[in-house]
């Protein structure tokens, strides 16, 4: 009896050693495997030129542009929004139905898949409004996509600063606006920066909300409301039309990096700035 | 002056207190109630504190010092769900009164709290806050912090260094930093909750001897679970007991010939 | 001051109705957009009709509706036993440090675009699967891979998350009354655990029925019914990302309406969701 039932520990320990094994070595495996397809491809020109051909030769540049204008754009529209909410969520009101209302809205949009913002965004900034295949539409589509993790990570960052510094401030004869700006939104950046860091990531590699809202041109634009082409829509592009698998694999390099760099400067942000606060803070 | 005891062990009368005039009171309790949520915290509190008196709050953990305190500069206003019966005045006027400018009433009201709190900055920043919030820049910013800091006894030892973290301060350096920052805003009542508490003997003393050199300009309410130290401190003791105001009568008296049952088990240690 | 001070806590206030707003504006449009055809179809027809050829007037997106059940259904079986093993290892056999290292590398990993992901599905995966065990490699099984690694990340680490919140006296306790560590792991942790785990799922579950770029390079997109694993499938998304480049009139409002569809399953997903962590809270 005891016997087996060590025997069975003794496998499944083995069975979940293996499963995590498969898991990380799989999402390891294809970070790698693109990079080692894709990096060869990168080179000054591929990432300054624009492309010719369709995509078939040439550089990714408008796409690189397009990729940022929109990441910044849904950053300046958002992150001022989010910060915003979390501060109203995070020092005034704490619960009861109107709070509850704004959470659950802030969680449901969290949920709802990239494709339905690009119709929505498609049916809203681009037919409704006028705006047209833009910028200006694909920039608002995806502010409206990163907004709950922009509102989540920022509540957070808020909660976490010490409520005792508060009290000092309140003691002081500092009003709830003043204690707010001056001891909890300083202390409570980091986390603010990382939750727009990890909403950067994502309109990085965003598709779907894109292709409907800022079109697929392959010029640069000269306005905010000209279309135009990021880098995830280019490579879906080359890669489903097969136009050019080398191409394809040196955007998807350019692609990856820029997505793990991001997060990666993401999360060492988080991780320093909660060292700080528990080493610190009494 | 008079203490008076309330609850339900039925009153003594009023004890007289020579050297004082009725009507000049700095802080006036009459028959304060406070509850958090639907427990009692405190249980009727009337109390009179001079201008530029001392006043030392001795009692065990419960019996509602801190929250009397909190409730002097409204700083259980952050607390939900708090209820209040009975009045607390401030220069004759009720704290709890509407439209009270209750960020004026917390300049005024100082507050140091039982565990000192650096706020993350640099310690000439940690002096600054309060004045800053006020307005007050460049010059005489500068020669209030300095000001603040010799009242606090801490110049000496931190001139130097101005521009260092709070953090890098000791406990007993940082609750003076505390004091420092509370003289900062040129308060006319401090009070102070247990701020020795987290602090070794030496710092304890060096605090303690702060408080006497403060009295006289500030009037001063000192909270304490410690019948030793309210006996160094002297002046005035009230002594609370589970939300009641038991009795309060000069150190001395109240030391040697305790009114209250009560009063006596706790000054002898037997509870507490 | 006062009045400055009310003044800002209402515009506060109205801000943070904006992601609200943003929800109801959406919902709002979708439904605008795609319920007159699903009215003037009829819904049963529309939810029902097996036949999605929107050129010749038939809107019936039943194979969709299948094509992303079974497409999610195969994700779920297999990305979630290795994300629940991939996590409990983490938590209760790794060391402190592995853990510490690989917990936030799987979430940098979560961040790689979808499109990756589909590409090397196309590459690789489709490729594998055609000859190995024939059809046209583009297929639900195909799709369930892809979206199995997808949601790996993000199951793993709520529930490694959700075991992590379990008191260490659970353990403790067990293994002290002579207990193996699978067996403390089985009848200990893992049912103090299973809330947080369901949650985990549940997101996934989010994640894989709203993919769509990831899905649409490897699936085929075949608008039958497919009947087994190794058929071509159309999903939900891949239905309207797939047609709305180019749709016009009746054919574009089927499409808003697949939206709307797929909009009710989320929603309906969500109030699971956060009933089922609710219910964890309590307990």
């Amino acid at each position: 009896m005891i016997l087996r039932s060590r025997q069975r520990d003794r496998l499944m320990r083995g069975v979940l050693t293996a499963s995590a094994v498969l898991a990380v070595g799989v999402l390891v495996l294809i970070v790698g495997y693109v990079l080692w397809q894709g990096l060869p491809v990168l080179s000054r020109a591929f990432l300054l030129e624009p492309p010719a051909k369709m995509g078939r030769a040439g550089g990714i540049f408008p796409t690189i542009v397009g990729t940022v204008l929109l990441t910044a754009g849904a950053v300046v529209v958002a992150a001022p929004l989010g910060v915003a909410t979390a501060i109203y969520l995070a020092e005034y009101a704490h619960q009861g139905r109107l709070v509850s209302l704004i959470r659950f809205g802030t969680e449901s949009l969290a949920g709802i898949p990239s494709i339905i913002f690009g119709v929505f965004g498609f049916l809203f900034f681009v037919i409704y409004l006028g705006m047209g295949w833009s910028v200006l539409s694909g920039a608002l589509t995806l502010a409206g996509m990163i907004l709950p993790t922009i509102i989540r990570t920022a509540e957070e960052a808020m909660l976490a600063v010490p409520r005792a510094y508060r009290e000092v401030s309140y003691s002081l004869g500092g009003s709830r606006w003043q204690t707010i700006t001056r001891v909890v939104l300083p202390n409570a950046l980091p986390g603010i920066l990382t939750g727009i860091m990890l909403g950067v990531g994502r309109s990085v590699g965003e598709t779907a909300a894109v292709i409907f809202t800022a079109g697929a041109s392959l010029r640069v634009p000269h306005s905010v409301l000209d279309p135009v082409r990021t880098m995830s829509v280019h490579f879906y592009l080359l890669a489903r039309e097969g136009i050019s698998m080398r191409n394809a694999y040196g955007t998807a390099a350019v692609l990856v990096l820029s997505v793990l760099a991001v997060n990666f400067v993401a999360y060492y942000l988080m991780h320093r700035h909660l060292a700080r606060l528990r080493g610190a803070g009494r | 002056m008079t203490g008076r005891t309330g609850g339900a062990n039925g009153s003594r009368g009023p004890v007289a207190v020579p050297g004082s005039e009725p009507g000049a009171a700095k802080i006036l309790a009459r028959d304060f109630k406070f509850w958090y949520g639907s427990v009692p915290a405190l249980k009727g509190i009337s109390l009179e504190v001079a201008p530029g008196e001392q006043l030392t709050i001795m009692g065990p953990t419960g019996s509602g010092k801190t929250t009397f305190l909190r409730c002097l500069n409204r700083l259980n206003d952050l607390v939900p769900g708090t209820r209040f019966e009975g009045s607390l005045l401030i220069d004759g006027r009720d704290v709890y009164r509407p439209g009270t400018d209750v960020d004026d009433l917390r300049r005024r009201v100082g507050m140091v709290f039982a565990l000192p709190i650096p706020l993350p900055m640099s310690i000439f920043d940690n002096v600054a806050y309060g004045p800053r919030l006020h307005g007050v820049r460049g010059r005489r910013l500068a020669e209030l912090v300095e000001r603040s800091l010799r009242a606090a006894a801490l110049w000496d030892e931190v001139k130097d260094r101005l521009g260092d973290s709070a953090f890098s301060l000791s406990g007993g350096q940082q609750q003076r930093l505390s004091i420092a920052r509370v003289l900062a805003v040129e308060p006319e009542i401090i009070l102070m909750d247990e701020p020795c508490s987290g602090l070794d003997p030496i710092s304890t003393l060096r605090v303690e001897e702060t408080v006497e050199q403060l009295r006289g300009k500030y009037t001063i309410v000192f909270v304490t679970h410690n019948p030793q130290q309210a006996a160094r401190l002297g002046g005035r003791v009230a002594f609370f007991y589970l939300g009641e105001l038991v009795e309060c009568a000069p150190a001395a008296q109240l030391f040697t010939r305790p009114r209250d049952r009560r009063t006596e088990d706790y000054i002898s240690g037997r509870f507490g | 001051m006062k009045g400055r001070e009310s003044l800002i806590r209402r515009l506060l206030m109205v801000v943070a109705f904006s992601s609200l707003s943003l929800l109801a504006l959406i919902a709002l449009f979708i439904f605008a957009g795609g319920i007159p055809i699903m009215v003037e179809e009829g819904p049963v027809e529309f939810l029902a009709g097996t036949r999605w050829a929107p050129t010749r007037g038939h809107f019936g997106i039943l194979p969709m509706i299948v094509g992303s059940l079974w497409v999610t259904a195969g994700a779920l079986v297999l990305g979630v036993p290795v994300a629940l093993a991939c996590a409990i290892y983490l938590s209760e056999l790794a060391s402190e440090s592995v853990g510490r290292v690989v917990k936030p590398a799987l979430e940098l990993l979560a961040g790689i675009p979808s499109v990756v992901y589909g590409f090397l599905g196309l590459v690789l995966l489709v490729p594998l699967i055609r000859k190995f065990l024939g059809g046209p490699g583009f297929s639900v099984l195909a799709a369930a891979c892809v979206l199995a690694v997808m949601i790996l990340p993000t199951v793993t680490s709520v529930s490694y998350d959700a075991l992590r919140a379990v008191p260490s006296a659970y353990r403790e306790g067990s293994l002290a009354l002579g207990a193996t560590r699978w067996q403390t792991i089985r009848m200990s942790v893992l049912p103090a655990a299973r809330s947080g785990i369901l949650a985990g799922v549940i997101l996934g579950l989010g994640r894989a029925v709203g993919e769509t770029m990831a899905v649409i390079m490897v699936a085929g997109n075949a608008t039958l019914v497919p009947l087994s694993p190794l058929d071509p499938v159309r999903t939900l998304t891949s239905n309207i990302a797939l047609e709305l480049g180019y749709a016009a009139g009746k054919h574009r409002e089927a499409l808003f309406a697949t939206g709307v569809v797929l909009f009710l399953i989320i929603m309906a997903l969500n109030l699971v969701a956060g009933a089922v962590a609710g219910r964890g809270k309590v307990r």
